[in-house]
């Protein structure tokens, strides 16, 4: 009983890394620009979050590290792409290239260094209730936080004009030029929003998840997190969820493989990976849906005035 | 302020000069590293561009990185031509190193030394049978090429602990992660004795000029490109994208294959999880520096190998990470991608407010 608590537990916390960075490529994506470089602003943020952390010892500064380090990488690739118009999906691989060699430079020195575990926070009442209450009511602040964060990403999308406006940006450009939109500005805003969301992501992984510094340990999930959004069809609470499914997923792997379950631990490890590809191969066989819901002008680059 | 105005047709001059901008960036960028990290910039320079012309065992050492790079960075130029967006070169390599693996593993010191032929094929049909998962994927399902060829980097990854862990593990091998040393026939025909570099090198360059055939004198490598760059005009003459995906993935996959079959056989000879070294990756950039043009990649495949031996030697003359190849790796490809807006644009300078305020967007 109590090791399904600590399945489900583990599950939010893995599922959490994965949300707060699909939450940002999805406002990323709602502009109309996809960005690749997700797994490199990840893997830059997770170390400076985690160098952050060492020094100070203070998890939100380590994530505000990591938001700063996710931003400015993300603001690199925005002016590429939104002003000197460079192809979206070879300036996105060019991040996540750089990052991944940027990350194992400065990060060497790191690599030998622990964090205690973190604090988990109690709710109160509901934290004692058993099997619901470890399961459910022990996690890091950031667990709580991130479904906060959905509920208000819900409502700036569908009920606020700003999120309103930022829609009309990624489904037609050029009629929010028109209308007198900074298409161009707004489209940049979005992509450093994303960047700096898959920063905290990173840093939630290095210095609360893992917690420590291992080359390339974002391991894939920046670029599963982009697979979440086409999964989520670009709605906030389904792409929550679907984090949560792919976090259980890992889980399961890790929960199988402690288990001493006869099969090979690299088959298990294959799991997500596998799971991500099957999951894109069931919601992609639907093309007219996808359409439907994706924005329009997604990957399209805006050059007012040509 | 500062706009870009579009030309009335791109530059052909700014599409040759631009990976030569990128470079210069990137050395200014390695100087301004260098002074940063307390090394002199000219000695750390100096590892990149003059020391691996030293001696003929690095240039053989050039040869030898450059071989997979231009091998998979060919197949991705094809790829990226036809706007098929494979990035999942790095697993096609490592299924091509498992399958030539397998081959080479039924070999024994009395084989004949043609048993090379059967292990790059195999080589071959194993990346070609990695991109078919996502050639089929991407066809039957419409499922995004970019992320099911990624993830297959990780399968793949895996398949390859997974067998030298288990199955194929020496069992003489002191418990290592890796199978038995390759029997000696199974080695791939080196070019000089004592050096390093072997008929993979030749080979990438006599594909180098399959591909410009392919490419620039073949009705199928034309009808690639022009799906790539209008895929309405391609529908409207019939020409076919399910091919196009087809001949893309396949031909990637297999030179990706054939690398990976040549890495084990080759320099490496035996498999072990650190044979695939990140050239899957590094061969996207390779692809871009190099235009794209299967020339153009010849020589990009040999600046990117110059990175990653003036990468070793700063980690072991300079005492820095040797992570630093893959930091100047991105910052080229960043570079690149900035200085390529200078093909299709013109910076013009503007008054900040002339007398027809346009919206800032």
């Amino acid at each position: 009983m109590d090791t399904y608590a600590l399945l489900l537990a583990a599950t939010l916390n893995a599922g959490t890394v994965l949300a707060i960075a699909g939450l940002g490529l999805l406002v990323n994506e709602r502009s109309g620009v996809v960005n690749l470089g997700a797994e490199g602003m990840m893997l830059v943020a997770a170390i400076a979050g985690f160098a952050t952390a060492v020094h100070t010892g203070n998890d939100w500064l380590a994530f505000g590290a990591g938001a700063l380090a996710g931003g400015l990488m993300a603001a690199a690739f925005g002016v590429l792409v939104i002003w000197f118009n460079t192809n979206q999906y070879a300036t996105g691989l060019a991040l996540s290239l750089f990052g991944s060699g940027f990350s194992a430079f400065v990060g060497i020195g790191y690599v030998q260094e622990h964090l205690a575990a973190r604090p988990h926070f109690s709710v109160p009442v509901l934290g004692d209730i058993p099997f619901i209450g470890p399961a459910l009511f022990r996690q890091h602040p950031m667990v709580y936080l991130t479904i906060a964060f959905v509920a208000a990403l819900t409502w700036f999308l569908y009920r606020s004009r700003a999120g309103l406006v930022l829609r009309a940006v990624g489904e037609s450009p050029e009629s929010a030029h028109a209308l007198g939109y900074p298409v161009r500005r707004i489209r940049l805003l979005a992509v450093v929003c994303g960047g700096a969301l898959c920063g905290v992501a990173g840093a939630y992984l290095s210095v609360v998840y893992t917690p420590l510094w291992v080359e390339d340990m974002v391991s894939g999930k920046g670029w599963i997190a982009l697979a979440l959004t086409t999964f989520a069809t670009w709605r906030p609470a389904r792409l929550l969820l679907g984090a949560y499914l792919f976090g259980g997923v890992t889980m399961m792997q890790f929960h199988l493989q402690g288990e001493g379950v006869a099969i090979p631990s690299q088959l298990l490890t294959m799991l997500p990976y596998v799971a991500t590809i099957v999951v894109l191969v069931l919601i992609s066989r639907n093309p007219a849906w996808i359409r439907a819901n994706m924005p329009a002008s997604l990957g399209k680059p805006f050059f007012p005035g040509s | 302020m500062l706009r870009l105005e579009a030309r009335p047709s791109p530059s052909k001059a700014m599409s040759l000069l631009s990976p030569l901008i990128a470079l210069v960036v990137t050395v200014l960028a390695g100087i301004a590293l260098f002074a940063l990290l307390g090394k002199d910039p000219s000695r750390g320079l100096a590892m990149f561009f003059v020391e691996p012309f030293r001696s003929a065992y690095s240039i053989s050492e050039i040869c030898v990185k450059a071989t997979p790079l231009m091998l998979i960075g060919l197949g991705l130029a094809v790829c990226y031509r036809a706007n098929v967006w494979n990035i999942g070169a790095e697993g096609q390599f490592v299924l091509g190193a498992i399958a030539g693996t397998w081959v080479a593993l039924h070999a024994s010191p009395a084989s004949s030394h043609w048993i090379v032929v059967p292990i790059l094929l195999a080589g071959v049909v194993g990346g070609m049978a990695w991109a078919a998962i996502v050639a089929f994927l991407r066809d039957k399902a419409s499922a995004s090429e970019i992320l099911v060829s990624l993830m297959l980097v990780y399968v793949a990854y895996q398949l390859l602990n997974y067998l030298v862990y288990g199955a194929w593990k020496d069992p003489e091998g002191y418990n290592f992660p890796q199978t038995i040393t390759f029997a000696d026939p199974t080695k791939i025909p080196k070019l000089l004795a004592g050096l390093r570099v072997n008929v993979g090198f030749p080979i990438a360059l006599v594909a180098v000029g399959v591909f410009w055939l392919f490419l620039f004198r073949v009705f199928g490598g034309f009808q690639m490109q022009v799906g790539g760059l209008a895929a309405a005009a391609a529908r409207y003459a019939g020409f076919s994208s399910r091919r196009a995906l087809w001949v893309a993935l396949l031909s990637s996959g297999g030179m990706a294959g054939l690398a990976g079959a040549l890495e084990v056989a080759g320099p490496v000879g035996q498999l072990t999880p650190y044979v695939p070294a990140g050239y899957g990756f590094a061969a996207i950039i390779v692809a871009f520096v190099g235009r794209l043009n299967p020339v153009g990649v010849l020589f990009s495949s040999l600046l990117m190998s110059l990175f990653y031996i003036g990468g070793e030697l700063a980690q072991s003359r300079l005492g820095l990470p040797k992570s630093i190849t893959n930091v100047f790796q991105g910052v080229l490809l960043f570079s690149l991608l900035a200085s390529d807006t200078l093909i299709h644009y013109r910076v013009r300078w503007h008054a900040a407010h002339s007398a027809h305020p346009s919206k800032n967007a």
